[in-house]
This record gives C-alpha cells, sequence and structure tokens, in this order.
C-alpha cells in the first residue's frame, strides 16, 4: 500500500481546496461604481440627511441599485459610471463644506462571505484607475524651522531671566549667543541646563560667547514629528478632497506615499497636496515710515511687508493669531460678491483676538498669506532646488468693532483660491515642506484595459501549458494541470486573505508563478517514467518518482525563493506586489505539486491491487 | 507522447570546449554592446515626464508635438504607442520640467486642441528617486547572486555553487547585451524579470547537480564526465519539457499582456532560452575544471550525518 494517503492526508487536501474556494470566490463578484458621502465634522450623518439625499438622487432620475447608511455613512451604488459621476457631482453642490462626496467602487461580495472575513483583493492603481504620489519631506527646513524657534526661545528665556545680551543669532549651524558681559555666563549656562536640554553647549575661546547646536537626539526626534504630523495632516486634506480608500503610509525616513484610486483631477489633488499655504493676522504698523525700511532701515518692532501690487507695507512683528489657531475655515462670498474664507479661531485664538481688536478699533489689521514655493536654479552646471517662503499680505482691513471667534477674510483672487485656502486651514499646516517626487496616474480605461490583459495573459497561456500537459502526460498530466489550477486558486485565497493588493505586475507574478510551478510536475512525471523505463512495477515507480523528485523540487524552489525575497525587500511599489506573489505562489506550489496532484494519482491507482500499466 | 527517448548518454563534457567558447564568444559580445552602446533607461531610472493619452481617432501627432514646443520644453519625444489612437510624450528630466505641475499643464493644453483626448496615464519620476532605484537594483541583484551561492554551497559543495552562479550571471550579463545591443527600454518590470531568471534559471543547475550528486552514489565505477554527462542526459527532457511549459506562459504574456509586459516577457524568454544552454553547457564544464570527485561530495554527506547522530 504504497500508494495509499492516510485519511488525515486526503482530508486535509480537500479542506485546503475548500477553504481556498471560499476564499477565493469573492474576487468573482464585481465592484459597483458607488457614491459615497460622510461627514466632515466629528459629529455623525443622522438618518434625516441620508433620507434627504437618498431623495435626491431620485429625484434627478437616476435608478439606484442599492442604498445604503451605516456608521453615518451613505453608500448609493449604481449602475455604470456616469451614474456615479453625475450623482457625485449633484451631491458635491448640494452637500457643501459639511460632508465629502467620494468616488467609489464598492464590492458586492454577499454578506455570508464577509462575515468570515472573505473578501476580494484589492485592485492597485494600475488596475482601477488612480493617482500614486510620492512625497519627500523637507527634513533640513524642519529642522532649520526648530532652529529658528530655539533662537526666539532663548531671547525669550534670557529676557524673562534679566540676562543682558548683545546678540542672538544663527551662523554656520550655531545659535551664537553673545552676552553684554562675561560674568552673566554661570547664570546663562544654569538656565541652558534647566530649560534647554536638547541643545549641546560649545564654549568658545572669547569669554562672553556661548554656541549652541542642536543634539543629535533631538534632531532626529523633530525628523520624526515633522513625518508624522505631515502624515496627519495630509491624511486630514485626502478627507477633504474626498477620496474612498486613501492609502498613505510612511516609506523609509523621509517619504510619504499618498494613493488616491479614481482620483482623475491630479492638478488640483497635486495642488492640495503640496501646498504649505497658511495665514497669520498682524497688526498694521501705522507709526513708522515705511519708506525708511524699503532702504534697509527698518524699525526695531516692525517687519517690511509687500501686498499683492508689490507695495511696501509695515507689520508688527508680533503675531496675533497663526494657522493653527484656526479650528474651521469655509469659503464663500461676502456681502459684495466678493470671494471670502470665514474663520473660526479656537479658544486660545479667539481671546486674543477679542482683546487685541478691542484695543485697537479703528487700526488697520493685516492678512498675512504664508507659503513655500520650489524653484529650480542652475549652480555650478547643476540643478538646486531652493524652496523660498513667500509671505505676501492679502488684506488690510480697518477694526470696525470686536470680534474674536468667527470672521472673515477677504483679498483673494478668486473662488477657487478661497476654496483651496479654507480647506488648507481646515486640514493645518505641513510642519516641513514637501516634494512630490514621484507621480503615477493611470486613467480608468487604461486601468480597465489592464486587467483584461492580465486576465488574458493568465488564460491563455493555462489553456496552452494545459493543452501539452495532457498531451504529453495524459492521465498524469491531467493531474498536474489540476494541481496546477489548485495552485493558482491557492495563490488567490492567500493573496484574498492578506488583503493584497493586486497590480498588473503582481497579476504577471500569478502567470509566472503557473510556469515555473508546472516544473514540479514535469520532475515528477519524468522520473515516473523513468523508474519505468529502468523496470519498476508502476506502483513502486509512482511511490519512487514522488520520493526522488521531491528533493529536487525542494532545492529548485529554494533558489527561486531566495530570488523573490530580495525583490520584495528592495522593490518599491508594483516589484514588491509581483515579488509577494512570487513567493507565496512558490509556496502555495510546493503544496499543490506534491499534495494535490499525489493525491489524485494515489485515488486513481492506488485502490488497485494489480496494476499493470500506467497512462503516462 | 514522448520525445525525448535517447539510448545512449550524449558526450557533453567532449564537446566542453565547443560549448565554453560559445558562451564565452556571447558573453564578449554581450559586454561589448552594454559599454558600446549602453542600456536604454527607461523613466523609472532616468527620471522625467511620460504621458499617455488616447483619441478617439488617428492622432495627430504634429499637433501634440506643437503643444510640448508652445510650453518651451527643449527635448521630448512625441510617438505611436500600441496603436495609431494613443500617443506616448517623453520628456527628460530637465531643470525646467522638474515640475510637478508640467504634466497637468500639457494635458490641458491637449485637451483645448481636441476635447475627446482621453488620460491613459501620468508618470513623473523626480531625479532623486531614480538614483535610488538604481543602488536598490543592484544591491537586490547581488543580494540574490550571494544568496543563491551560499545555498548552493551548504546543499552542495563550492565549486558547485561558483559553477552556478558562473552560469546565471553569464545569462543575466546576456539579457542585458541583448537590451542594450537592440536599445530595448530597460525598465523596472524589466529588472524585476531580470532578478526572477536568476531564481529561475538556477534551478537548472540545481536539478542537474543533484542528479550527478546521485550518480556519484549510484555509477561508483564511471569517471566523472561520464556521470556529468548522464546527469545531463537524463535531465534533459525534463529541462527542456518545463522550459517550454514556462516559455508558453511567458509568450502568453508577451502576446496578450500589452505594453506594459512586452519588455518584461522579452527578458524572460531571453533568460529561459540561455538559461537552458548556460546551467548544461556552461555550469557542467566549469565543475568539471574545477575538478570536482566523489569524495567532496560523500565527505559532505559524511559529515551531516554525524553531525545528525550527535546526542
Amino acid at each position: 500500500m504504497q500508494n495509499h494517503f492516510p485519511l488525515w492526508k486526503n482530508s486535509l487536501v480537500l479542506i485546503v481546496f475548500m477553504i481556498a474556494l471560499i476564499y477565493a470566490l469573492p474576487n468573482l463578484y464585481g465592484e459597483d461604481p458607488s457614491v459615497q458621502v460622510s461627514s466632515t465634522r466629528t459629529e455623525k450623518m443622522v438618518q434625516e440627511k441620508a433620507i434627504e439625499i437618498d431623495s435626491a438622487i431620485k429625484a434627478a432620475g437616476v435608478a439606484v441599485k442599492a442604498f445604503e447608511f451605516k456608521d453615518g455613512r451613505v453608500l448609493a451604488r449604481l449602475s455604470n459610471t456616469d451614474d456615479q459621476l453625475k450623482v457625485a457631482d449633484l451631491l458635491r453642490d448640494k452637500m457643501g463644506n459639511d460632508y465629502t462626496v467620494a468616488l467609489n467602487l464598492a464590492p458586492t461580495t454577499p454578506a455570508w462571505l464577509q462575515a468570515i472575513g472573505a473578501d476580494a483583493m484589492y485592485l492597485g492603481l494600475d488596475l482601477r484607475g488612480g493617482v500614486h504620489f510620492l512625497l519627500e519631506v523637507d527634513m533640513d527646513a524642519a529642522v532649520k524651522q526648530a532652529e529658528e524657534r530655539y533662537n526666539d526661545d532663548i531671547r525669550l528665556a534670557l529676557r524673562n531671566e534679566k540676562i543682558r545680551y548683545q546678540s542672538v543669532a544663527k551662523d554656520s549651524g550655531y545659535i551664537k549667543v553673545k552676552l553684554k558681559a562675561a560674568e552673566d555666563k554661570p547664570a546663562f549656562l544654569s538656565l541652558l541646563g534647566k530649560d534647554f536640554r536638547a541643545l549641546d553647549v560649545t564654549e568658545p575661546p572669547a569669554q562672553d560667547e556661548v554656541w549652541l547646536k542642536i543634539t543629535e537626539h533631538e534632531e532626529k526626534e523633530i525628523k520624526k514629528f515633522a513625518v508624522a504630523q505631515n502624515m496627519t495632516t495630509l491624511r486630514n486634506r485626502v478627507n477633504e478632497l474626498g477620496v474612498a480608500e486613501p492609502v498613505i503610509q510612511q516609506q523609509g525616513e523621509n517619504r510619504i506615499v499618498v494613493q488616491l484610486p479614481g482620483v482623475q483631477d491630479t492638478t488640483r489633488a497635486k495642488e492640495i497636496l503640496g501646498t504649505t499655504a497658511t495665514l497669520e493676522y498682524r497688526l498694521v504698523d501705522v507709526e513708522h515710515d515705511v519708506q525708511k525700511a524699503v532702504d534697509g532701515h527698518p524699525p526695531v518692532g516692525s517687519r517690511l511687508y509687500y501686498d499683492k501690487e508689490g507695495q511696501p507695507i509695515l507689520l508688527n512683528r508680533q503675531i496675533i493669531v497663526t494657522g493653527d489657531q484656526i479650528v474651521d475655515a469655509s469659503s464663500g462670498m461676502d456681502q459684495d460678491g466678493r470671494a471670502a474664507v470665514f474663520i473660526s479661531l479656537n479658544g486660545v485664538g479667539a481671546a486674543k483676538m477679542g482683546k487685541l481688536t478691542q484695543a485697537n478699533i479703528g487700526k488697520p489689521m493685516a492678512v498675512v498669506f504664508i507659503e513655500y514655493k520650489v524653484e529650480t536654479r542652475m549652480v555650478n552646471g547643476e540643478k538646486v532646488r531652493h524652496k523660498e517662503k513667500v509671505e505676501k499680505v492679502i488684506s488690510v482691513a480697518t477694526i470696525q468693532g470686536v470680534f474674536s471667534k468667527r470672521f472673515q477674510t477677504t483679498g483673494l483672487d478668486s473662488p477657487q483660491e478661497a476654496r483651496n485656502l479654507s480647506l488648507l486651514l481646515r486640514a493645518g499646516a505641513l510642519v516641513a515642506p514637501v516634494d512630490i517626487v514621484e507621480e503615477r496616474t493611470v486613467g480608468p480605461s487604461l486601468g480597465q484595459e489592464n486587467i483584461g490583459k492580465g486576465i488574458n495573459s493568465n488564460v491563455y497561456g493555462f489553456i496552452a501549458v494545459a493543452f501539452f500537459m495532457i498531451i504529453y502526460y495524459r492521465l498524469f498530466g491531467l493531474f498536474s494541470i489540476i494541481a496546477l489550477g489548485i495552485n493558482v486558486l491557492l495563490l488567490v485565497a492567500v493573496l484574498s486573505l492578506l488583503q493584497a493588493t493586486l497590480t498588473l505586475p503582481g497579476m504577471a507574478g500569478i502567470a509566472l508563478t503557473v510556469g515555473m510551478a508546472i516544473d514540479a510536475n514535469v520532475l515528477i512525471n519524468e522520473r515516473i517514467r523513468e523508474e519505468l523505463r529502468l523496470g519498476m512495477t508502476p506502483g513502486a515507480a509512482i511511490y519512487t518518482g514522488y520520493e526522488r523528485a521531491f528533493a529536487t523540487i525542494v532545492d529548485s524552489n529554494t533558489t527561486t525563493l531566495i530570488a523573490g525575497i530580495a525583490l520584495f525587500t528592495l522593490g518599491s511599489g508594483p516589484i514588491r506586489g509581483f515579488a509577494l506573489v512570487l513567493c507565496i505562489g512558490i509556496l502555495t506550489s510546493m503544496f499543490s505539486a506534491v499534495m494535490v496532484s499525489r493525491a489524485l494519482v494515489n485515488f486513481a491507482y492506488g485502490r488497485q491491487r494489480k496494476l499493470d500499466k500506467l497512462a503516462i | 507522447m514522448e520525445l525525448f527517448k535517447i539510448k545512449h548518454d550524449i558526450p557533453f563534457m567532449r564537446y566542453g570546449r565547443i560549448t565554453t567558447t560559445i558562451s564565452l564568444l556571447t558573453f564578449i559580445l554581450a559586454i561589448l554592446a552594454l559599454s558600446l552602446k549602453g542600456l536604454n533607461f527607461g523613466l523609472d531610472f532616468t527620471g522625467g515626464i511620460q504621458i499617455e493619452v488616447g483619441y478617439n481617432q488617428p492622432a495627430n501627432i504634429e499637433a501634440v508635438r506643437k503643444v510640448l514646443e508652445d510650453q518651451k520644453i527643449s527635448e521630448f519625444s512625441v510617438q505611436n504607442f500600441g496603436s495609431v489612437k494613443e500617443v506616448l510624450i517623453r520628456v527628460p528630466m530637465k531643470p525646467e520640467t522638474n515640475d510637478i505641475q508640467l504634466s497637468g499643464v500639457i494635458l490641458a493644453k491637449l485637451k483645448e486642441q481636441d476635447a475627446g483626448v482621453v488620460l491613459r496615464s501620468v508618470e513623473f519620476v523626480g531625479p532623486q528617486v531614480g538614483q535610488e532605484l538604481f543602488e536598490s537594483g543592484g544591491l537586490a541583484l547581488l543580494l540574490v547572486a550571494a544568496g543563491i551561492m551560499s545555498y548552493l554551497a551548504i546543499r552542495f559543495e563550492w565549486r558547485f555553487a561558483l559553477a552556478g552562479i558562473i552560469a546565471n550571471m553569464h545569462d543575466i550579463v546576456i539579457i542585458l547585451g541583448m537590451f542594450a545591443f537592440f536599445q530595448w527600454e530597460f525598465t523596472l518590470s524589466v529588472l524585476a524579470g531580470v532578478l526572477a531568471i536568476l531564481g529561475y534559471s538556477v534551478n537548472e543547475s540545481v536539478v542537474v547537480f543533484d542528479r550527478i550528486r546521485e550518480n556519484f552514489h549510484k555509477m561508483r565505477k564511471a569517471s566523472i564526465p561520464e556521470m556529468i554527462d548522464n546527469a545531463i542526459t537524463t535531465t534533459m527532457s525534463r529541462t527542456v519539457i518545463t522550459h517550454f511549459m514556462t516559455q508558453m506562459m511567458v509568450l502568453a504574456m508577451f502576446f496578450f499582456g500589452g505594453e506594459a509586459l512586452h519588455n518584461f516577457a522579452l527578458a524572460l524568454t531571453i533568460g529561459i532560452v540561455f538559461g537552458i544552454y548556460s546551467s548544461v553547457l556552461v555550469a557542467s564544464p566549469i565543475v568539471l575544471w574545477l575538478g570536482v570527485s566523489r569524495k567532496d561530495l560523500m565527505s559532505v554527506k559524511k559529515e551531516s550525518a554525524e553531525i545528525d547522530n550527535l546526542p
């Protein structure tokens, strides 16, 4: 009874097959083009609103396949993408700023499959269409900002502690503090030890000077914080853009991947993701002469700015409120039909604004728009990207009355600009500027085509292999092909269970895995033939064939696995998808080639008492 | 059906000199192509912008060219891609093109010109990304080679490891040489294909080596070249059939997978064809030449047996 599997082995093959079948099943169900509406506020959407949306869609005469309201989110499934776009446009107009309307592809997996955690593979952007961005956080800028902050803090601390100083300035990587008198130095050093642990202290030969530098540990923390903070901001911004199932992930030390499935308007997406725009409110300095400042002698407490027309204007150094104190912003028109941003401040900001406006009625206040602009210049024949902080006074208005929490700002160029600015203010500012270093956009038609191409390659290839295997190895060829089919099933099931992202390279990986996995069966079949030629009985030939081939199968698969793992660890994006499929495919193929095909062979031949001939 | 009914072992090792000469020649040619022509690196490595658009009617290439000229882009290429209705625009990385908004501007202008234009894909790769891909690609190649070598060294013996890796590096260089000679575009997916081939092609050598080892036990009276000849002859059927099967899947990708998988399949095809040749006719002569003997493999076996028996 060499060719007989114990019950547990047969059951194992059967159970694995059943489980694989169930978990691969969701991939057969398609996806519905749908529109998803959710609240941008903390409070969730209420039932009444959902009913309102439902009737609005029906009133527009669009047939809805299904309408779901769950967890404060509305999902309207539609029959085609034209309807989807129509409904999305309709709802975007109707719902206003408090709701995001996003296009989505909702899987049509039946509830019983979803209940056991069986979901379809997630389609990559090259298959469903959408845009992929790789953003690089400008770490130098983050560190520089921190230096500036320390610079100001030290000055403030010196003043508070009444230690007289001549200058505090950033110079060649150091914050150089020059005191008025050398005998104040111990007091300053103890202040540093108490409040500025994150700075390395160097004492240069000059007795009245102390040089400070951010410690390496602190620098690392600053960088980590910059990436984390930027990811939060980007997430908020993406939510504001209205994208269903966005992916926002850190990659490496200073990069962030943002994937927006279904997004077509990449220009706006790029504007929103990459911008560092924020606002500051300052009082206008009316006491000093602007011309003097333009000539290079600005007064101590003020700074020179330029407005949109390029006219110089002096503003107080002290900021009333900054963008971080804004809790909400929306765009619209003011009474005179100009584009405006309506702003709400948090408690601290509101109190400050209230106090200031009360004391300064009748005086002008300015709104400063701050943004980092990227320029590329040629320096010594090399491209150098240069980021410049652009500060522009967008409006100056006289304080008419006391206001604190809510107010409006005008002076923007267009309603579009007002809309973008309000979005950016709501989502928060990026703490460090980002560059988009990679973009990949795939249109929906190409995505659909790519799915077809991937499936065609697999299907036609498989048919050709099956045809040849059955002709060449007859019954054993059929067994091999069944095993190969189960291998694909297993592979798809594992990928679905892992919720891996399927891409076109991934589909190529499946095809290649099929092409390579057949090797194991060829090895076994050839071995069996050889043993038969050497005069073994059919039963013994099957047994020895499988036994002898096994070591070779393990050896040859291990080398491919090594290549797959290296690709997975070092590859990026699409290559990783290919490598993942390759690695999993090798593992599943070992099971299917050895266990599944053996079970089939045993089932066909193992029970025959007297075995004369094999169909091989 | 059976295609390979070979009665006597084919004396492959006797032709060792010829086969080594052939592979040495192709190898040198490949190196020449690589050094003289160089690889035609794709966007992934060079950085730049690549825009693919589709029209309802055969595209007017000249009109598209004009749009790019109006944007004051100094260097670009416009060509049909796949069909006459599809156009591929490439702009290499230049200071003025390192602008993430440029693709949007070009698309808007194309839309003005013909409202029926459909965006199929846009790719922008910044200069810093390309450089890194380059480095990680090279690193992956080294890592795979080192991993496979150490596996072969543990599983067989250092001579087999060395022979296996030389044979496969020979394949890789030939793939790269072909890509350089014909100036086919070398993209990220081609690199993935090359690395996959590195793993796959070693299979061949492994199968033959496995047989050689088996023969060391079985064919006690035969000489070493005879044993190697026997190993190659007996595994020949499997080698050809397996490669044929894999090649069928690759051909399916080549014909049905579209432009995206075209060069990937091409790299695999070259790898598969030369994989057969090199694993049989390059790796084995090297093993022989390195002077493998019965003792080498037997002692490995014995040592491991002893370790197993330790309490």
